[in-house]
C-alpha cells in the first residue's frame, strides 16, 4: 500500500491530457437515463417486513404513556419496539466515520425514553408483513404526550430561565477568532457600518427519499442497503446495537441527491434493530412527510457585521457576532459553526478581526450539514454587507471589492495561508462583465444586478485526520477497474475517478468500470461531504493508477530498450515518446506484465494535511486544506407592486482549479444556482412551536423549470489546487455566492435591503412601505 | 382489509397481471410488478418524479389508481428506445449532462416525451411548460432544457418518436 502524505505538486502548465478535462458522458449516465440504474429503494427480498415509524406530534413534552399493544396485536404485524426495548442505547450522532474521536455529550436517544425534545422525533418502530398493515398498526399506537414549556428561537433559548433543550445553558458551541487589534481598527476607520442578516432553515428536498433495506446474512453480519453519503456510519450502527464493528455492512448505492441530508445516519439504524430482532429482511422508505420532519436542516443564522472603512476603500476592522440555531440535537452544529467564523470575513483582507459564533439549542428540528455548511450563511451575509458598506463610503461595489480581496499567498480569517492561487478577482471582473447592461426597467417592473464573492473551503477540517483509499488494477484484456468506498451523490464522484484512472493509465473511458460504497468490500474512501470527494478520493486513485503506470512502463521501456521517462501511454497504445515507431497496444502490454507476474493494481491511501485543533482564543491555525474562489453575477426584475422577484440572468465564474469533466462541473454551478435562488427567494420553512406546517412541495418551493434563468458558467482553471492535476472542489462553492448576488440584486432594484431571507413578496412590500414611510417621516421632520 | 381484485396492465407493450385492492396506486402497481425503472418522490404529485406515459399522456402514477389503467398503453422510461438502442431523449440527457443524481430522470424524460409527441419543434418556453410538473435539485434544469432540444431536433430529423 502506497502512503503519500500530501499530493502538493501542481500539474504542469499546459499539460496535454486525453481524458482529463473532456466533456465526455458519464460512466454512470446511460444506465440512469435507461432507467436500469437501482437506486436504495429499488432492492427488495423475499419474506421482507415493511418498516413505518411513530413520531411525537408536540415539539417540547413528557411522554406519560406509550402503549403499543393493540399494535403489535394487529395481525401482520411482526415486531414493535419501543425505548422500553433499548435499554440505555443511544447513537451517536457526531461526525461520521473518523478517527475515533469524539465529542462530549452529542449521543443521542434512540428512541423518545422520556423526553421529546422536537416535533417529529421517533417514538417507535413498527415492522409488519405489508406496509399497509404497518400503516394500521401505526394508528393503534396510544401514547400520551405532556406539553413542556419550548424555545423556539436561539436568542430566547439564551436568555436566563429559559427551558434547557442541551447541556446547561443551551449553548451547544461557539468558536472565537481574534486577530490583530479591533479597537484600533474601528478608530482608524472613517465610517462604521452595522448591520444584522438573517438566514432561514432550508430542506434538502433529494427527489428520492431516505430509504433502506436490512437483513442479516450467512456470518450474522447485518446488511444494510441504504441511500446514504456516509457507509462509514457502519461503525455507529455497530456500536448502538453492540455488535462488533466488522459485523455490520453497509452498501450503498446510487444517490437520489443527498446535499448533505444523507450525511447524518437516517435510516440505517432503525433498520439494523428491527433486523437483528425479526432475524427478516427489514425495509423502511419515508415518506415525503418523513423526510421533512425526519432530518436535520440547514441551520438558521442571525449574523451582526460591524465593518470600518476609510474613505478610500480599505477595511480596516471586522466585527461579527453570529447566532445558530442547532434544534433539539447537536448533530454538526459545531462544525458548521466553525466553518461560518472561519469564512466571516470572506475572500477579503482583514487584519483586524473578532468573530464570535455561538450554535445554541431550540426545540426546533435539529440542523446539521447541508451543501455550503456555515460558509454559505456567513457568505449571506458578508456579501450583502459588503455592498452596504460601498454605499456608505461611496463607492462603486466592484472596486471596493477589489480594494479589499484577499490575494494569493495572504493568510485568511486563521491566520492561514492557503497552498493554491486566489481567483477572486477575475472571477469578480469576468461574472460582471458578461452581466452587460441592464435589461430597461418598465413601469411597476424595476431592475437590479448583484454580485458576491466567496470563499469556501473543499476538504474536511484538517484536525479530523482526513484519508481516503481507492484501488486500481488492470485486467488481462486492459480493461481498467477502481474499487473505492466512495459514495455518489449524482455529481458524477464514480465517473470522476474513472477518468483519472484512464488518463495515467493512457486508456479511454469506455474501458473502465468504478465499483463502489460497499463498506466491506471496496476501501473505505470517507465520506462524499465537505466537497472532499475529488480532492481526496481522485488523489487516492490517480495515486494507485501511477504506482500500476510506473510498473507497467518500465517494462515496456524494457522492452524498447530506452529509459521509462521516454515511454508514455495515451488512447491505448504504449510508444516510445521521440521514436512512435516503437509502440505496442495497451493490452499487448498488460498481457506481457500478466505473464511475468508483474503486479497489475495497487490500493493506495490519500492523507489530507493534519493540523491540531485551532487555538481556542484566537481560533489561529489552520482549519481546512484548502480553500475554492469565484463569484456569481445575478439580474432581478422586480415588481414593485407585487414584490414578485425574477431572475433574468445567473452568471458564475468560479475558479476549479483543472476541470476534470467540463460538463459534470458546469452541472454543479447550474445546480447550485438553483438551490441558491430557491434560499434566497422562496424555499421558507414554517414552524408554529416547533411543528412544521410546510411539509411537502406544494407548500416548500424550491425552483421549477418555470423559475431559473440558464446560467452561464465562467470556468477559470488556475490548475493550482490541491486535488488531481490541481483541481480544487466545486461542490459546495458553486452555490455560496448564489443567495447574496441575489439579494443585493433586488436591492439594487428597490433601492431597499430586506435583511432576511428568504426574500419573499410579502418581505419586499413590507420593506419598500417602511422604506417609504421613514422618508415620509424624515421630509416632515426636516419642515 | 380491502378486496383484492385481479388486473391486466399493458406495460411496454406486454400484458402483465396483478390483484391489487381499490387504493392501490399505478405507481405501486408498477414497483411491486419490478417496473422499479419508476420512482417515488412525493406520493402527492408534486413533482413529477413517477411519470409514466398512459395512452402517450405522461401522468403522475402516483395520483393514477392501478385499476384505472387497465386496457390502457402504460410506457415507462424503459420502454423507450428500440431493443438496446437508447432513445435520443436518453441519448441527449446522457451525452449533454442533463443527468446527475439521476432520480428525477424517468420522470423528466416521459414529460419531455409527452410533450415533444404533441409539439415536435418545442420552444425553450415550451420546454420549461412542458417540463413545469417535474422537479430536479441537481441539475438547475439548464442542461435538461438542451437536451430536450437536441432531442426534438434527432428526433423530427428521424421523422419518428
Amino acid at each position: 500500500m502506497t502512503k503519500v502524505d500530501h499530493a502538493t505538486q501542481p500539474a504542469p502548465a499546459n499539460v496535454e491530457f486525453s481524458q482529463v478535462g473532456k466533456r465526455l458522458t458519464r460512466t454512470d449516465a446511460p444506465g440512469k437515463a435507461a432507467g436500469k440504474t437501482p437506486f436504495a429503494g429499488d432492492y427488495v427480498m423475499p419474506g421482507m417486513l415493511h418498516v413505518k415509524v411513530v413520531r411525537a406530534d408536540i415539539a417540547s413534552a413528557r411522554l406519560r404513556r406509550l402503549d403499543v399493544s393493540k399494535a403489535r396485536a394487529l395481525q401482520g404485524v411482526v415486531c414493535v419496539i419501543t425505548a422500553a426495548d433499548l435499554p440505555d442505547r443511544m447513537v451517536a450522532t457526531d461526525i461520521p466515520g473518523q478517527t475515533g474521536q469524539k465529542r462530549l455529550d452529542t449521543d443521542q436517544q434512540i428512541l423518545v425514553r422520556e423526553r421529546v425534545r422536537y416535533f417529529g422525533e421517533p417514538l417507535a418502530l413498527i415492522a409488519a408483513e405489508t406496509r399497509d398493515i404497518a400503516e394500521q398498526a401505526m394508528e393503534l399506537v396510544e401514547f400520551e404526550l405532556e406539553p413542556t414549556p419550548g424555545v423556539y428561537d436561539p436568542e430566547e433559548a439564551l436568555k436566563p430561565g429559559a427551558p434547557i433543550v442541551q447541556g446547561t445553558d443551551n449553548v451547544v458551541a461557539q468558536h472565537k477568532i481574534k486577530k490583530g487589534d479591533v479597537e484600533a481598527g474601528f478608530a482608524e476607520a472613517d465610517v462604521i457600518v452595522e448591520n444584522t442578516f438573517k438566514t432561514p432553515f432550508q430542506e434538502h428536498a433529494f427527489l428520492e427519499p431516505e430509504v433502506g433495506l436490512a437483513w442479516i446474512d450467512e456470518n450474522d453480519v447485518v446488511n444494510i442497503r441504504v441511500s446514504t453519503q456516509v457507509i462509514e456510519h457502519f461503525r455507529a450502527v455497530a456500536d448502538a446495537i453492540d455488535v462488533p464493528h466488522n459485523k455490520v455492512r453497509i452498501r450503498g448505492a446510487m444517490i437520489g441527491g443527498g446535499f448533505g441530508g444523507k450525511e447524518d445516519m437516517t435510516v440505517e439504524l432503525y433498520l439494523a434493530l428491527l433486523a437483528k430482532q425479526t432475524q427478516r429482511p427489514v425495509r423502511l422508505e419515508y415518506t415525503r412527510e418523513d423526510s421533512f420532519v425526519g432530518h436535520g436542516k440547514r441551520h438558521p443564522f442571525k449574523l451582526t457585521y460591524r465593518t470600518g472603512v476609510t474613505n478610500e476603500g480599505k477595511i480596516t476592522a471586522v466585527d461579527v457576532q453570529i447566532i445558530a440555531d442547532s434544534g433539539a440535537y447537536v448533530f454538526l452544529s459545531p462544525y458548521v459553526l466553525l466553518y461560518a467564523a472561519v469564512a466571516a470575513p470572506g475572500p477579503y483582507r482583514v487584519d483586524n478581526l473578532n468573530v464570535y459564533a455561538r450554535a445554541v439549542a431550540t426545540n426546533n428540528m435539529f440542523t446539521s450539514a447541508f451543501r455550503g455548511f456555515g460558509g454559505l450563511q456567513a457568505c449571506a451575509a458578508y456579501e450583502q454587507q459588503m455592498d452596504e458598506v460601498a454605499k456608505a463610503i461611496g463607492m462603486d461595489r466592484i472596486e471596493f471589492r477589489r480594494r479589499n480581496f484577499l490575494k494569493s499567498g495572504e493568510p485568511i480569517s486563521t491566520g492561514f495561508i492557503p497552498p493554491s492561487a486566489i481567483w477572486t478577482d477575475q472571477c469578480v471582473e469576468k461574472a460582471w462583465a458578461a452581466l452587460g447592461e441592464p435589461t430597461p426597467a418598465r413601469g411597476p417592473i424595476k431592475i437590479g444586478q448583484g454580485i458576491a464573492a466567496y470563499q469556501q473551503s473543499y476538504g474536511r477540517l484538517t484536525f479530523l485526520h482526513d484519508t481516503s483509499e481507492a484501488w486500481v488494477g488492470v485486467e488481462m484484456d486492459g480493461t481498467v477497474v477502481v474499487r473505492s468506498g466512495v459514495t455518489d451523490i449524482g455529481a458524477g464522484q464514480t465517473s470522476a475517478l474513472g477518468q483519472i484512472a484512464v488518463e495515467v493509465l493512457g486508456v479511454t473511458l469506455e474501458n473502465v468500470v468504478i465499483y463502489n460504497s460497499d463498506s466491506a468490500v471496496t476501501p473505505l474512501a470517507g465520506t462524499t461531504t465537505a466537497t472532499r470527494a475529488l480532492y481526496m478520493t481522485g488523489n487516492a486513485t490517480k495515486m494507485a493508477a501511477e504506482a500500476v503506470r510506473e510498473r507497467l512502463v518500465e517494462r515496456a521501456a524494457k522492452e524498447f530498450g530506452v529509459d521509462p521517462d521516454e515511454v508514455d501511454m495515451a488512447f491505448n497504445a504504449v510508444f516510445v515518446i521521440d521514436n512512435p515507431d516503437k509502440s505496442m497496444t495497451f493490452i499487448e502490454l498488460v498481457r506481457i506484465c500478466a505473464l511475468e507476474g508483474i503486479h497489475r493494481s495497487e490500493l493506495a491511501m490519500f492523507r489530507a494535511p493534519f493540523s491540531g485543533y485551532l487555538d481556542p482564543e484566537t481560533g489561529q491555525g489552520q482549519a481546512h486544506p484548502d480553500y475554492t474562489y469565484g463569484a456569481h453575477a445575478i439580474e432581478v426584475s422586480v415588481d414593485t407592486d407585487t414584490g414578485e422577484v425574477k431572475v433574468l440572468k445567473s452568471i458564475a465564474a468560479h475558479d476549479v482549479g483543472q476541470c476534470i469533466n467540463p460538463a459534470a462541473v458546469e452541472g454543479q454551478i447550474e445546480g447550485g444556482a438553483q438551490n441558491g435562488q430557491g434560499y434566497a427567494l422562496s424555499e421558507e420553512m414554517l414552524y408554529e412551536e416547533g411543528r412544521l406546517v410546510t411539509p411537502s412541495f406544494s407548500e416548500y418551493l424550491m425552483p421549477t423549470s418555470m423559475d431559473v434563468p440558464k446560467v452561464e458558467c465562467i470556468i477559470l482553471e488556475s490548475r493550482s489546487g490541491i486535488g488531481p492535476f490541481g483541481a480544487k472542489g466545486i461542490g459546495e462553492p458553486a452555490m455560496t455566492p448564489v443567495a447574496p448576488a441575489i439579494a443585493n440584486a433586488v436591492a439594487d432594484a428597490i433601492g431597499v435591503r430586506v435583511h432576511e431571507m428568504p426574500i419573499t413578496p410579502e418581505r419586499i412590500v413590507k420593506a419598500m412601505r417602511d422604506a417609504a414611510f421613514q422618508l415620509d417621516r424624515g421630509a416632515h421632520r426636516e419642515e | 382489509m380491502s378486496r383484492e381484485k385481479m388486473i391486466t396492465l399493458r406495460i411496454n407493450g406486454r400484458n402483465e397481471e396483478t390483484s391489487v385492492p381499490p387504493h392501490r396506486t399505478l405507481l405501486e402497481a408498477l414497483r411491486e410488478l419490478g417496473h422499479v425503472e419508476v420512482k417515488s418522490g412525493c406520493e402527492k404529485g408534486d413533482c413529477g418524479t413517477c411519470a409514466v406515459l398512459v395512452d402517450g399522456i405522461a401522468l403522475d402514477s402516483c395520483l393514477t389508481l392501478a385499476w384505472m389503467a387497465e386496457g390502457r398503453e402504460i410506457t415507462t422510461v424503459s420502454g423507450l428506445g428500440e431493443g438496446d438502442a437508447p432513445h435520443p431523449l436518453q441519448q441527449a440527457f446522457s451525452d449533454g449532462g442533463g443527468i446527475q443524481c439521476g432520480y428525477c430522470t424517468p420522470g423528466m424524460i416521459i414529460a419531455a416525451k409527452s410533450m415533444i409527441d404533441r409539439n415536435p419543434d418545442p420552444s425553450e418556453d415550451d420546454i420549461r411548460i412542458g417540463l413545469s410538473g417535474n422537479l430536479c435539485r441537481c441539475t438547475g434544469y439548464t442542461k435538461i432544457f438542451e437536451a430536450v432540444t437536441e432531442a426534438a431536433s434527432v428526433m423530427r430529423a428521424r421523422g419518428a418518436s
